[in-house]
């Protein structure tokens, strides 16, 4: 064995396997040759400061935007892109262009707080489920496949409605459907590596379970993780951009993009362009995160790069 | 035989899943929801008809007790009433059903041939034109919201080019008779050819808007299992043996590329139904999805939960369906020797 890896040469995320700063490294070292996930980290790049400048001028009060993206004007709607209004202007006379510009900050920050929620919960009950195995494990993860056999949308609906419209509740939901995907690879994950020699050496010299799932296991199943969170993200943002369609996620006045598509659709044939904006929006935003988690995805594991 | 007895012990093993799922939507619906007594009598009930209301649905009965009757009345059959239409439950899911089956089975037809071409000649001609083509395609498809997709051909085919229908399942002029309530079949049934055509075309977009994802998913996965497989030693010995490419590709290639083809269409059928919600709300499909949306959003908790435990009952049974279908790709899998 240890002369066919010998003449395999080990790539260097081998070589580190048990160091998580050097998993991390050769990660980059490997993404930074895929050209799909870099344009994708830009993008994502992209998509942060301008959720970040358009937050942090209307918390001082200044307006970066050409227009108001609330400010309705009944006098200008349904005027059709121009000069004045890039993308027209919606049934209550809108700026589309400044409302698509402001729907990045609500897309990306209920993207990422969704995921942080089913991943943190997620983390916890696949680390318990790996970890303890038996009847703990059984019974967790039968839950989670119950979980899984409900179509997530409509899960996410039922929650909506159990819990009430708005931006925290929408948080919510899509975060609690996702759940079960992040407890399966992390029980997954820890399934295997508990068998490796540095947990039984851990538990040897007495560390508790606590301290060998936070300090030796889970520091090494990290990258999965990191991939699986930057896929997440692209399918929080569509669940969100559902939810909003159907009327139920953010509400105004915030700008989301779902809800944009939502409430112009009755404007279908007379104005095409209020509907088209917001879907460009969400599909450039979800296909960022969709490249770069694909590409980290292949970083990790090079033999999934044929897909 | 012992595929028999395999999958009785697979179709027995719905039960656990079925009480599971049903927990889980009480809990959501019954516990942490608000009272639908408001919400089912309108804003101007008064406090005594809202309690009568409670009273004849059994909402007064501690939370245990409802859930044991329900199951209890679920196992003869009765699935309770719509709180609204007063209509048996199972009457008012199996009238939209077909609706929504036929769509879903339209789009995983387009979604798998289509995928599976795709990636086929993606994999054989890899880092061509096509091969990129293919693989952007697909890395669309999945970025698409699902109903952002079918506003855009609604849009385009509907309002620019008019030559489909935009919502809809029927024109009601060419309404068949009610046999199975597929309106292709019974259309065929009855020899009605303006039903059968007109169905086709109010099929087409939502079929491909419901389809696009799932196609995309398969492009993908075809496209990885093609390439393993193309790399296998068989390839080279039966192209050494001079078989013509189209057959090494077609009996060899593809053949063993499958298991993990199949396997992905059986996940993505699972998985329309749920886009089936989206699609049918864009496109005004008389389906389940979209009635099931309002039933949650009007507190119809009896519709609601008979829903999910279809799709749930629906999802399990394809997920069988599916290792069947690996044991006849693949003869060296043998469920019952694995149980055993």
């Amino acid at each position: 064995m240890n002369q066919v890896k010998e003449a395999k040469k080990p790539l260097q995320a081998e070589r580190n396997a048990d160091k998580p700063e050097s998993q991390v490294k050769a990660m980059w070292e490997a993404l930074k040759t895929n050209k799909a996930a870099i344009a994708g980290m830009y993008l994502i790049l992209i998509l942060t400061v301008v959720a970040v400048v358009v937050w942090a001028s209307e918390l001082m009060g200044m307006r970066i935007l050409p227009y108001d993206p609330n400010d309705s004007d009944l006098s200008q709607s349904f005027v059709a892109p121009n000069s004045q209004h890039w993308f027209g202007t919606d049934q209550l006379g809108r700026d589309i262009f400044s409302r698509v510009l402001d729907g990045t900050k609500i897309s990306l920050f209920v993207g990422i707080a969704a995921v942080a929620i089913s991943m943190t919960i997620g983390v916890v009950f696949g680390s318990i489920a790996g970890y303890r195995g038996g009847k703990t494990d059984t019974i967790i993860m039968r839950f989670m496949d119950m979980m899984l056999a409900i179509p997530s949308i409509l899960l996410a609906i039922a929650f909506m409605a159990a819990l009430g419209k708005g931006i925290d509740k929408a948080i919510i939901a899509i975060g609690l459907v996702s759940i079960p995907e992040y407890a399966r690879i992390i029980r997954g994950s820890i399934l295997s590596a508990k068998e490796n020699d540095y947990v039984q050496a851990a538990r040897v010299i007495g560390n508790n379970d606590y301290s060998i799932i936070f300090k030796h296991i889970l520091p090494n199943v990290v990258s999965s993780i990191v991939v699986r969170a930057t896929l997440g993200v692209s399918s929080a943002i569509l669940d969100t951009a559902a939810l909003g369609f159907l009327g139920l996620g953010v509400q105004p006045p915030y700008a989301e993009w779902g809800d944009m598509l939502g409430r112009a659709r009755g404007f279908i044939f007379s104005a095409p362009y209020t509907l088209v904006f917001p879907g460009v929006a969400i599909t450039i935003t979800v296909l960022a995160f969709n490249l770069f988690g694909d590409g980290l995805r292949d970083a990790l594991d090079p033999k999934s790069r044929l897909r | 035989m012992q595929m028999i007895k395999y999958m009785i012990k697979r179709i027995l093993m719905l039960i656990p899943v079925l009480i599971g799922v049903s927990i889980i939507v009480f809990l959501i619906m019954r516990v942490f929801s608000p009272d639908p007594a408001p919400i089912v009598l309108g804003e101007h009930a008064t406090q005594q008809s809202m309690q009568e209301w409670r009273l004849a649905n059994g909402l007064n009965d501690p939370i245990w007790l409802q859930y044991v009757n329900y199951i209890k009345d679920a196992m003869t059959g009765n699935l309770g009433t719509s709180y609204y239409t007063k209509a048996p439950v199972t009457q008012e899911i199996f009238s939209r059903f077909p609706a929504t089956i036929e769509l879903a089975i339209a789009a995983i037809i387009f979604a798998s041939l289509l995928g599976i071409f795709l990636g086929v000649v993606s994999a054989v001609k890899k880092n061509s034109i096509f091969d990129n083509g293919g693989r952007i395609l697909a890395l669309i498809g999945v970025s698409m919201p699902i109903f952002w997709l079918g506003i855009l051909l609604i849009i385009l085919f509907s309002g620019t080019l008019h030559w489909l229908p935009s919502t809809g399942r029927l024109n009601p002029l060419y309404q068949p008779t009610q046999i199975t309530g597929f309106y292709l079949i019974d259309s065929l049934l009855t020899g009605n050819m303006n039903a059968l055509v007109d169905a086709l075309r109010h099929l087409v977009l939502p079929a491909l808007a419901l389809g696009m994802y799932s196609m995309a998913i398969i492009t993908r996965m075809t496209r990885s299992s093609m390439l393993e497989s193309m790399s296998q030693d068989y390839i080279r010995t039966a192209r050494a043996k001079g078989i013509t490419n189209r057959r090494v590709i077609r009996k060899h290639a593809l053949r063993n590329a499958l298991i993990p083809i199949v396997t992905v269409i059986g996940l993505q059928f699972g998985s329309l139904l749920g886009g089936a919600v989206l699609t049918e709300t864009v496109f005004s499909w008389p389906g389940i999805g979209a009635y099931t949306v309002n039933c949650i959003l009007k507190s119809d908790f009896p519709v609601v939960q008979g829903v999910v435990l279809l799709v749930a009952v629906v999802y399990v049974l394809v997920n069988l369906a599916v290792d069947i279908i690996y044991a006849f790709l693949d003869p060296r899998i043998k469920y019952a020797k694995k149980e055993g």
